[in-house]
């Protein structure tokens, strides 16, 4: 049995050690706005965050995870309100939406790390963030947005 | 509103006998096994086969077609509920059924809209009509005194106003009006049509909501994944169904049957490991041990196969559009050029891959599949558990892209006869690497362009071949030469103005499975025809431009058709979508004048330009690079389209940069090459696609028009290639004429 929460909520489950966190939460608990692209760390559409650290959950082993606490694009906000999300609506960012979880997810660590980052530290950042449908103009449109704007540490996992 | 994938209920349909066969129905579906993310709708009143109208005066619109990130879930409703003159915030979209009576769900050649735009508009106007008259009688009034506004009927001479979920039952009981009693709104007085609309699923999306073919599960649900032939053909002589069996979570292994030929779309020879997560599915699978018996497509090799075809190429060929004689021309020709062009196999790698789950019940199929093609999937079902059509119900869920690969069925059958053979629920997860080395490619081909130009440097006369497997070998098995229907993508159908012309073919058999993707055979031949007109510019010291402008000659309209050439035209007749040489300019112009690309570059840039016509629409590319120390930047990407009818411009824009980003990737990075029979690229780290840091700044150009409406999902794909590798030669004076760009710079 391994312990740990998601998006605030506790869980035990009965995996295997080996079983990467991206099918625990698609086909364990349920939770599958976090996607299978590659199951090889080269897409991102599987990017959570464990203890707020951008994770490719695809190659992270359950094991792992264990008495972490891991948030995922449904955990992210209450009702869809956080202001990533808001840029990604306000620039009809997704296609398909396919990514987009995994580009939500990684453009929020990096304006948590970086508030104002520049146009090569986001291509730089989101560079392991495959868009097959092209929506990456409008991905880094939607992130300079709101790069100066709120503060936005405060808003990842207050809902959750 | 409610923007859930909602499918439309079987009973439904039996009721509806197309516009206007009224009856109080429940709109809710009523699956065999309801997966968990099914939600009940409301008690509604049907009008037609799009439209239904609920007790609280919200509206349901059924979109009939896939959404695969085009947002067609969002333009069919607007299409419909501008017609209807319904409330937008009022409108919920149900997603159709597999139903022929909506005629073609085929989601690809950009096409939903260019060929459902007047049926949407009369489904619309014919509901509007109902609710109009039912009102008027409501009022004992003439109906020419009424009208409809925001979900509303009012009577012009009062202030009364009744809801359409207030009317629409009395409504459905009146007799439907014909086409010809309809009456449409005039463009001006268009309130959704045109208009930016944000996609109505995008709330969904940003919030992980949104349910795609890999997201379905259901209670008792089990996962497979099946280790399939890497070579076409092959076949399991035998595997270790203990090991995998031994896997904590496999549940079962299952041989799937035999793959016949042709292959068609057949499920592949190989094992299915059956489980209780997909995890644990993909484990069982390393550890099968299967023996194959290979076969005779085990003997192709892709970097052989393209020197044959090179070899093969440079010889006159079939001839299937001829005027004038290009062969004495080229003789006497002051001066000639000619050039031999190649673009690997290429895989369609859309982000989610194909996903499908089944449930069989009772001798009935339920699927809810990513599915481009459900009538498709309903009857490819059907047959392989031999049952009647009528006894599979196909559901469609969002698509994490498709680009064609989904509208091809295996998928579902896979799920279809899993499910049956477990008698439980069964999703089929296809992982990367089965995406990209057991798909349908597009194919692998080569061209051969020549010139002749007279004593003033204009061109008199033009050759080109084209050789590659045909799409039509995949369901033939036979067929070893390029077929009309992929000739009429930018071959058969050259718009030039030359006097002496030979369109050729060469002959080339199958070994892969060969479909279609985004754009079809238009990728090599814009390829192919854009570059041979920038070399020829050079050739003739004059610019790109000056090339194209000599070689379009006078506005006019353009008839490929020829004894031997039966052009297609997209399944369009000519009259309604001729080829325009006017249009085609005037994109050309547009771009150049908007993008700069006449301009001055710094040193080591330069400027590519090209056009091409696909799918009724037209498009001209501009593409800056920089090239230093043989790395390849591209700076910028510049589109002028002129599609027609636009019914959402925000979405014609994304699917512009969409679609150069798919050209340019494939240009760039794209390459799916073929050893002993098998794909050697296995996930996106070998078959690279592009990623943030190589994506250029991108600008769309629409041209107003009010031309009926063309394709946009794919027009923004074929002039890219060619745009791009005439920039690299304007910037560093290298020609590269055998895709992708990576084997030559790095990118
Ligand atoms: S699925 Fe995890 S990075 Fe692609
Ligand atoms: S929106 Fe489709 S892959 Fe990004």
């Amino acid at each position: 049995m391994i312990d740990f929460s998601v998006n605030g909520k506790q869980h035990q489950v009965d995996a295997e050690p080996m079983m990467p966190l991206l099918w625990v939460l698609r086909d364990m608990l349920g939770l599958t706005g976090s996607k299978y692209g590659c199951g090889m760390a080269q897409c991102g559409a599987c990017t959570v965050h464990i203890d707020g650290q951008p994770v490719r959950a695809c190659v992270m082993p359950i094991s792992a995870v264990a008495g972490k606490k891991v948030t995922t694009i449904e955990g992210l906000s209450k009702d869809g309100n956080h202001p990533i999300q808001k840029a990604w609506i306000e620039h009809n960012v997704p296609q398909c939406g396919y990514c987009q979880s995994g580009q939500i997810m990684s453009a929020v660590a990096l304006l948590e790390q970086n508030a104002s980052p520049s146009d090569e530290d986001i291509d730089n950042y989101m560079q392991g963030n495959i868009c097959r449908c092209g929506t990456y103009t409008r991905i880094k449109a939607a992130i300079k947005s709101v790069s100066s704007g709120p503060d936005l540490a405060k808003n990842v996992g207050d809902d959750a | 509103m409610n923007h859930k994938i909602e499918n439309v209920s079987r009973r439904h349909f039996l009721k509806v006998s197309g516009i206007g066969a009224g009856s109080f129905v429940l709109g809710s579906a009523l699956p065999i096994a309801k997966p968990v993310w099914a939600e009940q709708s409301k008690l509604a009143v049907e009008l037609n086969l799009f439209v239904s109208i609920n007790t609280d005066n919200s509206v349901n619109i059924v979109c009939h077609r896939s959404e695969m990130g085009q947002g067609v879930r969002t333009s069919i409703p607007q299409v419909v509920a501008d017609e209807l003159c319904a409330k937008w915030d009022l409108v919920s979209v149900v997603q159709g059924l597999a139903n022929a009576e909506y005629g073609s769900q085929n989601t690809d050649g950009s096409r939903s809209i260019r060929r459902f735009y007047t049926t949407l508009r009369q489904m619309g106007a014919a509901a509007r009509a109902m609710l109009e008259q039912a009102a008027a009688d409501l009022w004992k009034v003439d109906v020419s005194s009424v009208y409809a506004d925001e979900s509303y009927i009012h009577h012009k001479n009062s202030n009364r106003k009744v809801s359409f979920g207030y009317i629409a039952e009395a409504a459905s009981k009146l007799t439907p009006p014909t086409n010809e009693e309809l009456t449409f709104k005039s463009k001006k007085d268009f309130k959704l049509i045109g208009k930016p609309i944000t996609g109505i699923d995008l709330p969904n999306i940003v919030t992980g909501n949104a349910d795609f073919g890999q997201d379905i599960k259901m209670d008792s649900m089990l996962y497979a994944s099946i280790e399939r032939s890497k070579v076409l053909g092959a076949k399991v002589k035998s595997f270790n169904a203990d090991a995998a069996k031994s896997v904590n979570g496999v549940v079962a292994t299952f041989k799937m049957p035999d793959q016949p030929t042709p292959v068609v779309f057949h499920p592949m020879n190989g094992v299915a490991v059956i489980a209780t997560n997909t995890w644990s599915a993909m484990q069982g699978r390393k550890v099968l041990d299967i023996e194959w018996e290979l076969g005779a497509n085990a003997e192709h090799n892709s970097a052989d196969y393209v020197t044959e075809l090179k070899s093969r190429i440079v010889n006159k060929g079939k001839e299937i559009r001829a005027e004038g004689d290009a062969y004495a021309d080229l003789e006497k020709a002051k001066q000639t050029h000619s050039a031999t062009y190649s673009i690997p196999y290429l895989i369609h790698a859309p982000m989610e891959p194909p996903a499908a789950t089944a449930v069989f019940k009772d001798g009935k199929c339920e699927i809810w599949a990513c599915t481009q093609t459900p009538q498709s999937t309903q009857a490819n079902v059907a047959r392989a558990l031999g049952i009647e059509a009528d006894d599979v119900i196909v559901n469609v869920t969002l698509l994490g892209g498709g680009f064609g690969r989904k509208s091809k069925p295996d998928f579902s059958v896979e799920a279809a006869i899993l499910a049956k053979e477990m008698q439980r629920p069964v999703k089929v997860v296809w992982s990367r690497e089965d995406d990209i080395q057991q798909g349908f490619y597009h194919a692998v081909s080569v061209q051969h362009f020549a010139a002749g130009m007279d004593e003033n440097n204009l061109v008199s006369s033009w050759l080109q071949r084209t050789a590659f497997p045909s799409i039509s070998w995949t369901f033939t098995g036979t067929v070893d030469e390029p077929q009309v229907g992929e000739l009429s993508l930018g071959f058969g159908d050259v718009p030039f103005n030359i006097k002496n012309l030979s369109c050729e073919t060469h002959k080339a058999t199958g070994h892969i499975r060969i479909g279609w993707m985004r754009s079809v055979s238009n990728i090599q031949h814009a390829f192919a025809q854009g570059s041979f007109v920038d070399e020829l510019a050079a050739k003739a010291n004059i610019s790109t431009y000056q090339m194209w402008q000599q070689l379009l000659g006078e506005n006019r309209l353009v008839n490929p058709k020829t004894e031997s050439f039966d052009y297609q035209n997209y399944g369009e007749s000519l009259d309604v979508f001729p080829i325009d040489i006017k249009r085609l300019k005037h994109v050309l112009n547009d771009v150049i004048e908007k993008s700069g690309a006449d301009g001055e570059t710094s040193a080591n840039e330069g400027w590519g330009i090209s056009v091409h016509r696909s799918f009724v629409t037209y498009c001209a590319v501009a593409t800056k690079v920089k090239v230093e120390e043989n790395k390849v930047t591209v700076l910028e990407m510049h589109s002028s389209i002129d599609a027609g009818t636009i019914v959402n411009p925000d979405r014609v824009r994304s699917q512009q940069e969409g679609s150069m980003i798919f050209g340019l990737s494939l240009a760039l990075l794209g390459e799916i090459s073929v050893k002993d029979g098998a794909v050697e690229q296995s996930n996106y780290h070998d078959y690279q696609v592009l990623r943030m840091s190589q994506c250029p700044k991108i600008e769309t150009y629409i041209v107003e028009s009010d031309a009926p409406p063309g394709g946009v999902g794919e027009p923004g794909t074929p002039p890219v290639a060619a745009s791009l590798a005439n920039a690299i030669f304007h910037a560093s004076g290298k020609r590269i004429r055998d895709l992708p760009i990576k084997n030559h710079m790095s990118v």
